[in-house]
């Protein structure tokens, strides 16, 4: 048997034409790459008719499987509801004191709960719920409106200072800065320190004690201990929203300050709510 | 004829004055005394030289505006590539936001993506498509100092862009982001463009037309369209750099990755892989592997490429049949890319033993390497399964990156090295041994680049996606964030190796410039040897 000699360079003609220099062979396209490009047509045709492909006069060929990718997605949500539909009832049908006691529950609970707030909450209130300045931390025993399983779950629903909820909680403090001189605020600054033991002018604290009593008091409580029923903050834990030094407690009477948290209700699910309310409420800080 | 010039030059300074004066933003008011100062020099210029005798009609080749192309596609190159490295570390440490808006990654990101594809990669492309259409066509490049408007008007484009994007003039479009004066200057320059190539070429001597062309022409024909469509806006005001696009929706997300696509299809590979057909042979002195793998290759690319954008939409709210189309379009068009590759790397078979000796040659190995790894991987992500592993993800920026880095970037590197010596006229290059040392640093900088960012990739897609038992998600986006900080500093050491390549690239061009390797031919006897031709 005669065996096949391998073409060398020498067995092609060019194509005759040379360009500064540059000549071309007349050489084969190389057989793999030529049936590879074949290969992916014939499938690239194969995979059109399969799948919605062919635009018409009104939308398009839907491919013989009939998938869609809403389609898909629907299959996929339904697919997890459908698993989770009855925990999820029973969820909704237990009051939020009572989950705790539930093992299946709570791990539900807390699983959703950590989805949600990873999702909508950490932006304000941080990856680990510690909070920003102006957006409180969720991990300490002091809350504005109260640390209670229930109540957590109505600040969730309703929000704080959202407009658009009618039940939202509200308050707002008086900027003090139109009725007060800023030596008499500067007083009460130095007195609100004192409240938490902190270092202060023991003559302007002084100073500072009847002003408080006769401006702050009907909301922050005589001895500064706040109100949650108006989401007055307690002043003697030495825990701050915006920060503890004389300027920062100057400018906050002054101009006072508006924090707004929006409602979820209507934005996530009722179960979803109840889910990071008790997220939330087993952080550390729940009472 | 010189007092209609100096009419057009004051009458365009006075414009750009008046328009600095109305202008509503900053960024409108900066590019009017650009304009000004632009116009006023020409003015001057112009003025001066009334009276002069006319030069006489020049013959050969026109290489000093080849020359200049080379010095800025170098310069914006290491400008583009230094960006690039800071906005990298800017992920890793965001402190180096500085905490101004004009060095902010959201404004130096497209400041280092023009100025590496439309500054470094589009003066490469003009220089060396003004040098290959005058040598394989053995004619003078057409319309007089009409190739010396396409120059500096393409860098007046790129000022333009630039100082616009500090300045937060910006249409929002992914690489089509300057306002709507800067695209309509844009559209003049590169009008201009295809008269001088095209012109050259009708007025050829060599009876065919050389491949490289075929090449650069589809991919002037082509950007001129894609800027055209993807860039119709209304501005609001004349005196404003706002626009309003006429597209909305997905209409607008299509075009934008119409044309998207197609500037990776038609800038940065039809018109690179004409570079890539002029200088593999030359340099290598061997004949293309293949004049018919040649014709099918570019005609099969250039068809395909135009209908594969959809996939940069998946799983969005482009109807499922478009998906669909791009997605079958992307895989068919893996053959008719590699072709290229083939086409380059089999010219080189017979002549192997060069990559021993000559590191130019093995840039360009290394870049049709990077080529064809690039032009698999991109049709296996516009697969829709794999799309939504790694659709937002950063494996998205390394594959850009190793095409970017690897393909365009080594085969303009060795373009340049190729072209210095000779538009110099100096027999070699000042030193072979920097070459080298920049092969090295680019393709371990490429090597950092790329795998830190597959993993990166690979891993928030991960993340993203995991969900528990009971189908709720398991990591935030922070989460992954953070994950992927030790990645991002190996990713920044990649470009601080790239950019070292292209600062060592820089002092050797230039010392090659001024004449410092004329000393030494001992140190460069491949590209010695390649001056005459062997056969």
């Amino acid at each position: 048997m005669k065996k096949k000699q391998k073409k060398t360079d020498a067995d092609y003609p060019t194509t005759g034409h040379e360009w500064d220099g540059i000549r071309e062979y007349d050489k084969p396209m190389p057989r793999w790459w030529l049936n590879t490009m074949y290969i992916t047509i014939v499938w690239a045709i194969g995979y059109s008719i399969a799948y919605p492909a062919w635009p018409l006069l009104s939308g398009a060929t839907p491919g013989l499987l009939g998938w869609s990718s809403r389609g898909d997605v629907k299959a996929e949500i339904a697919r997890v509801n459908a698993q989770n539909a009855e925990i999820e009832a029973k969820l909704l049908a237990t009051p939020m004191e009572n989950i705790a006691a539930d093992a299946d529950l709570a791990r539900f609970a807390t699983a959703g709960g950590k989805a949600v707030f990873q999702t909508y909450c950490s932006q304000c209130h941080g990856q680990g719920a510690q909070g920003f300045k102006g957006y409180p931390n969720l991990q300490d025993d002091d809350w504005l409106w109260g640390g209670d399983i229930a109540t957590l779950e109505t600040t969730i629903r309703h929000g704080i200072r959202f407009e658009a909820d009618e039940d939202t909680r509200y308050s707002e403090m008086p900027k003090f800065g139109e009725f007060l001189e800023h030596e008499e605020i500067a007083s009460i600054a130095n007195f609100v320190r004192s409240l938490s033991n902190q270092e202060h002018d023991a003559m302007a604290a002084e100073a500072g004690t009847e002003l408080f009593a006769e401006n702050c008091s009907s909301c922050h409580g005589d001895k500064g201990t706040g109100d949650r029923e108006q989401g007055a903050p307690n002043l003697t834990d030495a825990i701050w929203l915006f920060g503890a030094d004389e300027g920062t407690i100057e400018k906050t009477i002054t101009f006072s300050r508006f924090g707004v948290m929006p409602a979820w209700q209507g934005r996530i699910t009722d179960a979803q709510i109840k889910q990071v309310a008790f997220y939330v409420h087993q952080l550390g800080g729940g009472e | 004829m010189d007092y209609i010039k100096l009419a057009i030059f004051g009458f365009i300074a006075l414009f750009a004055a008046m328009a600095a004066n109305f202008a509503h933003d900053l960024a409108f008011l900066v590019h009017g005394l650009i304009v000004m100062m632009v116009a006023a020099i020409f003015f001057l210029r112009t003025l001066s030289n009334i009276g002069e005798p006319p030069k006489p009609i020049q013959t050969g080749y026109q290489d000093d505006v080849i020359r200049a192309g080379v010095i800025a596609t170098t310069f914006w190159g290491v400008v583009g590539f230094l960006v690039g490295t800071f906005i990298a570390f800017q992920l890793a440490f965001p402190e180096l936001n500085l905490g101004l808006s004009m060095t902010s990654f959201g404004r130096l990101r497209p400041l280092h993506t023009s100025a590496v594809i439309f500054a470094f990669g589009g003066n490469a492309l003009i220089a060396t498509s003004f040098y290959v259409v005058q040598r394989t066509s053995a004619a003078r490049l057409w319309g007089g100092n009409l190739g010396w408007f396409v120059f500096w008007g393409y860098q007046l484009f790129i000022v333009l862009a630039a100082s616009g994007y500090m300045l937060g003039a910006t249409q929002s479009k992914e690489y089509a982001e300057p306002e709507w004066y800067t695209d309509i200057w844009l559209t003049v320059v590169w009008v201009a463009y295809l008269a001088v190539f095209l012109g050259t070429i009708v007025k050829r001597k060599e009876k065919h037309i050389y491949v490289a062309n075929w090449f650069y022409l589809s991919f002037i024909v082509t950007i001129a369209m894609l800027h055209i469509v993807n860039n119709l806006s209304i501005p609001v005001s004349i005196f404003g750099s706002k626009s309003v696009q006429v597209f909305a929706g997905v209409q607008d997300a299509l075009t934008q990755w119409w044309y998207g696509h197609n500037a990776v299809g038609f800038f940065l590979t039809a018109g690179f892989l004409g570079m890539m057909y002029y200088f593999v042979p030359k340099q290598a002195n061997r004949p293309v592997f293949s004049y018919k793998l040649s014709i099918i290759h570019f005609w099969a690319l250039i068809f395909l490429y135009i209908w594969a954008g959809p996939h940069h939409l998946h799983y969005t709210a482009l109807p499922d049949w478009a998906q669909t189309l791009g997605m079958v379009f992307s895989i068919v068009l893996w053959m008719p890319s590699w072709g290229g590759m083939i086409n380059g790397l089999m010219t080189l078979s017979g002549a192997w033993d060069k990559l021993r000796t000559d590191p130019i040659l093995r840039m360009m190995v290394i870049s049709l390497a990077f080529y064809g790894m690039s032009t698999f991987e991109g049709p296996m992500m516009a697969i829709k399964v794999v799309n939504s592993l790694s659709h937002y993800t950063d494996w998205t920026i390394g594959h850009v990156h190793s095409g970017a880095l690897g393909w365009n970037g080594m085969i303009t590197f060795s373009a340049l090295y190729f072209l210095t010596p000779r538009l110099w006229g100096r027999t070699a290059l000042y030193s072979t041994k920097l070459v080298n040392y920049h092969f090295w640093l680019a393709t371990i900088g490429i090597v950092f680049y790329a795998s830190s960012m597959w993993v990166t990739g690979i891993m928030e897609g991960l993340m993203w996606r995991e969900v528990d038992a009971q189908g709720f998600l398991v990591n935030s986006f922070a989460d992954t964030v953070a994950a992927k900080f030790p990645m991002y500093v190996v990713r920044g050491l990649g470009g601080v190796m790239y950019l070292s390549g292209g600062l060592i690239m820089a002092y050797n061009l230039w010392q090659t410039a001024r004449g410092k390797g004329e000393a030494d031919p001992a140190s460069n006897a491949a590209i010695a040897a390649h001056a005459a031709p062997a056969e």
